[in-house]
């Protein structure tokens, strides 16, 4: 009895090394939103400083987010990556995600750029502005969002659907701002000045600027950056067409999003995790981002890519991003009202 | 011998049910209902969500009809010059994911494309001075996954029309019948049965579409089930309108059974097939422009403008990954194809002893995951494997106090589970088409020399049945090879296919980028489909 009991512990220890990547080494495991071309360099160079090995799935975040949930107490993902503040509150709210409660986070992140319970932090700012045809538009005839809705606009906006996550967030935070009824009112009057139904990404918006479907488009920074330094010339000359306008800067200011990192729940390698945040909000890391993908690091004193200072300072909406986060989707069924496909 | 028969039909039934777990994860969301989040999509989105999916449905399937019989009777009935290369080509359009082919037009023919940009230069044009049809709509994407989705009709059209005795033409001939109304009134009816499993399929898929629909910002059922659970975070909502989905698929799968059992023959492999009409080098020509045109449009046209952005924009240094990518790719796609052919054969046997309705109902249902989205999938895998994996920890903790981790979830295990429930279909219909093909007869035969039903399947079916299972085989492997949304999230740490990476390059709009890794998803996928059109041209052979 004894003998079979010996065998079958062999034989279930056996299939355990066989199936999971346990090692000795030290690693961490981390389920990303972001591409890998967004984050396997960064992390390739966390190894190469700590030695830490790390593990990577990249996807979609609600999918990841579903995965890690399914996996339970089990699951092998110690950190998550998201690419917007929605999806880490989603996290939070579905606890499979855990506080770090580290000083070097608190010191480098303002404290509106994390969760209150420390469950995340922000990584990166994204920021979503006005651009228009410099050929075209003159922009002092810009100024807030909600002149946008003004008849003169009729017919000349682009912007994508209302699936993308861009866009639930700006209408999360607009929410935050101006109340719900406004900007119903507001996504109505937007609706009725676009230029075609919406389609394509935020680059095929800032085409349909340059190509003259619409004059105004509202996207990304980073897009129109990464187009301005493709190394296609046509692209670049495309870009070159297109200036970005910062609107309510007397008021709200402009809407920003983040990407962030939080702790999973069931992580076993918590102390390497809390490493691989740290290295995250490294000056190295953090000018890495602003070089590569010219996003604005969320730590005071990395300088900028050119492209974004030429873009210009601007001031940024400072709303609770857990309430941006918690209010998606409000702003997802408020868009099904006002018709934003 | 009656036992045997009933023991294998409990096993299918079996096999059945762990399959259809996924689908039934879905279906159970509906133990309760949110009135508010279904009052609201009814009022705003839901009408459009239905018609968008109707019309891409019946569209597509119209096309590939279209297309896909056009071509085969075609082939079938006409000797013409070119035919031996364009019989050799025809299926290349299979090896491009409707997503890509998508991408591809859209950079062809946009404003600022090549095709309207010489336009204006050549007619000194102006923006508002010309109408240019708009590729980003649903029209558009009607016309993009027909072009890839017809050579589903072809295949199984052109067995049918292949196998039609020569002896219905001569009558048709004596009658004084032409050689159209001899295919509108004899061989089209004849054909229709496989013509509709071919033309379901094609609907199927287009239902399952994610990629293309949401480029072209086509609202459908599929955009409808992502919006309602990554947009609003209700996954029960997301799993009820993909539950809809299902009904209305299962709907569809029952009309096409029935017009298929009305028309129920064994007569095929009687008498010599239809023998071809030598054409003139005139209409030969015209003939083969025609029947060239899916093909150009479908897969010369495209590929060439991924060559060229590929040739034009990669990174050198990226080159070596691509290998791997492949490798993984194949592996997945090899193993998903060896599982799900022998279980479609396994269900279909199954049917074919005991054609009780049991057993009916549950090939129906496994063959339902061909509609459904990849990530719903994903999601139904997920939640039963991760439940056993817990279950499995909690036990060998209990008794043998280790922890063995995950086993199922975040292995190969769990995608290949994947694969099965979402492509069984494409096996099934063909393994069950090949076997209606044989006569009962010939079971009976067998059973009386003493086989058991195991050796007749062996001994008698499966040689039978060798092309049948060829195709099964070729068109899952490639089918694994496109499907992208339920890899994307069950795949292990550090993996990598290539679908995975094109995604994630065009995904990130950085559609030139993405253009080496498509490639090489079109390249990897030629093999395979050449190798089914001998297999095809092999068939018909025997035949003529």
């Amino acid at each position: 009895m004894k003998v079979m009991n010996k065998t079958k512990m062999l034989l279930v220890a056996s299939f355990a090394t066989f199936f999971t990547a346990t090692s000795i080494a030290a690693e961490v495991n981390v389920y990303s939103a972001r591409k890998e071309a967004l984050i396997k360099p960064i992390l390739d160079d966390f190894t190469e400083q700590t030695g830490i090995k790390v593990n990577l799935i990249t996807g979609n975040a609600d999918a990841l987010i579903s995965r890690i949930k399914s996996e339970g107490q089990f699951s092998p993902a110690d950190v998550l990556v998201s690419t917007d503040v929605g999806r880490l509150v989603r996290a939070k709210q579905m606890g499979i995600t855990q506080a770090n409660d580290d000083d070097i986070v608190k010191s480098s992140v303002p404290a509106y750029l994390r969760d209150e319970d420390e469950h995340w932090t922000a990584l990166t700012l994204r920021a979503r502005p006005i651009m228009y045809a410099k050929d075209r538009v003159d922009p002092e005839t810009l100024s807030t969002m909600q002149g946008l809705t003004k008849e003169e606009w009729k017919g000349r906006i682009c912007i994508r659907s209302s699936n993308n996550i861009y866009n639930q967030s700006m209408i999360s935070g607009m929410i935050q701002t101006q109340g719900d009824a406004q900007t119903l009112a507001w996504a109505e009057g937007l609706v009725e000045n676009f230029a075609r139904s919406p389609k394509g990404g935020d680059r095929d918006q800032i085409k349909a600027v340059v190509a003259g479907e619409c004059d105004i488009a509202i996207a990304n920074t980073y897009y129109l950056a990464g187009m301005l330094n493709s190394e296609d010339a046509d692209t670049r000359k495309v870009a070159e067409q297109v200036a970005v306008f910062w609107p309510d800067q007397a008021g709200a200011g402009a809407h920003v999003n983040i990407s962030g990192i939080s702790i999973a729940k069931h992580a076993t390698n918590t102390a390497e995790a809390k490493k691989l945040v740290q290295f995250m909000l490294s000056d190295q890391a953090q000018s890495w981002y602003a070089d590569t993908n010219h996003e604005y690091p969320v730590k005071e004193g990395i300088e900028w890519s050119d492209t974004l200072k030429e873009m210009g300072e601007f001031k940024a909406q400072e709303v609770s991003l857990t309430k941006v986060g918690e209010t998606n989707a409000k702003a997802l069924m408020l868009m099904d009202r006002a018709g934003w496909r | 011998m009656q036992l045997k028969a009933s023991a294998f039909s409990l096993y299918t039934v079996l096999a059945g049910l762990i399959i259809g777990l996924p689908i039934f994860v879905v279906l159970l969301s509906f133990y309760s209902l949110d009135t508010a989040v279904w009052t609201h999509l009814s009022e705003t989105v839901l009408s459009g969500y239905i018609y968008n999916s109707l019309v891409l449905a019946l569209g597509v399937g119209f096309g590939a009809t279209l297309l896909g019989t056009g071509l085969a009777w075609c082939v079938v009935s006409y000797d013409f010059v070119g035919k031996i290369w364009l019989q050799r080509l025809i299926l290349l359009p299979l090896a491009m994911p409707a997503y890509i082919i998508a991408y591809t037009y859209t950079g062809l023919l946009d404003f600022s494309g090549p095709v309207q940009s010489t336009l204006r230069t050549w007619f000194e044009l102006g923006k508002q001075d010309y109408w240019f049809p708009e590729v980003r709509s649903l029209p558009g994407a009607i016309i993009m996954m027909a072009l890839v989705l017809y050579p589903y009709v072809y295949i199984l059209a052109r067995t049918a029309f292949a196998e039609q005795a020569q002896k219905f033409r001569e009558v048709s001939v004596l009658a004084g019948v032409s050689k159209f109304q001899h295919f509108l009134q004899v061989a089209l009816p004849l054909a229709r049965p496989a013509i509709m499993t071919g033309a379901a399929l094609a609907m199927m898929e287009a239902l399952a579409d994610f990629g293309t629909v949401e480029y072209f910002g086509v609202s459908t059922f599929t955009t409808g089930i992502y919006r309602t659970w990554f947009g609003m975070g209700d996954i029960q909502a997301a799993s009820q309108l993909s539950g809809l989905l299902c009904m209305f698929v299962f709907a569809l799968l029952v009309l096409e059974k029935q017009s298929r059992r009305s028309a129920e023959t064994y007569s095929s492999r009687q008498g010599t097939g239809t023998q071809a009409l030598k054409l003139s080098i005139g209409k030969g020509t015209t003939v083969l422009f025609l029947c060239s045109l899916p093909l150009i449009f479908g897969f010369i046209v495209p590929f060439i403008q991924l060559a060229v952005w590929a040739l034009a924009y990669t990174d050198a240094g990226s080159l070596g990954e691509y290998p791997s990518y492949a490798l993984n790719s194949a592996m997945l796609a090899a193993i998903g194809t060896v599982v799900i052919v022998l279980l479609a054969l396994m269900f279909s046997y199954a049917k074919r002893l005991q054609a009780t309705k049991l057993n009916r109902s549950v090939v129906q249902f496994v063959g339902l995951g061909y509609a459904m989205p990849g990530t719903v999938i994903a999601i139904g895998v997920l939640i039963p494997l991760g439940w056993l994996d817990i279950k499995l920890n909690l036990f060998t903790k209990h008794f043998f106090d280790v922890q063995p981790g995950l086993v199922f979830s975040g292995t190969i295990v769990t995608l290949i589970f994947a694969y099965t429930i979402r492509f069984m279909s494409v096996a099934l219909h063909n393994t069950e088409a090949g076997i209606q093909r044989i006569k009962p007869s010939m079971d009976e035969a067998a059973i009386t020399l003493g086989d058991t039903r195991l050796q007749t399947l062996f001994k008698v079916h499966i040689p039978l049945l060798s092309a049948s299972l060829l195709s099964a085989c070729l068109l899952v492997f490639v089918d694994i090879l496109k499907e992208l949304p339920a890899t994307l999230v069950l795949r292990p740490f550090n993996f990598n296919t290539l679908a995975v990476k094109t995604f994630e390059l065009a995904s990130d709009e950085r559609l030139i980028d993405a253009a080496l890794p498509a490639i090489t998803i079109v390249l990897v996928g030629i093999l395979p489909v050449l190798l089914l059109t001998r297999t095809l041209n092999q068939i018909e052979k025997k035949h003529a």
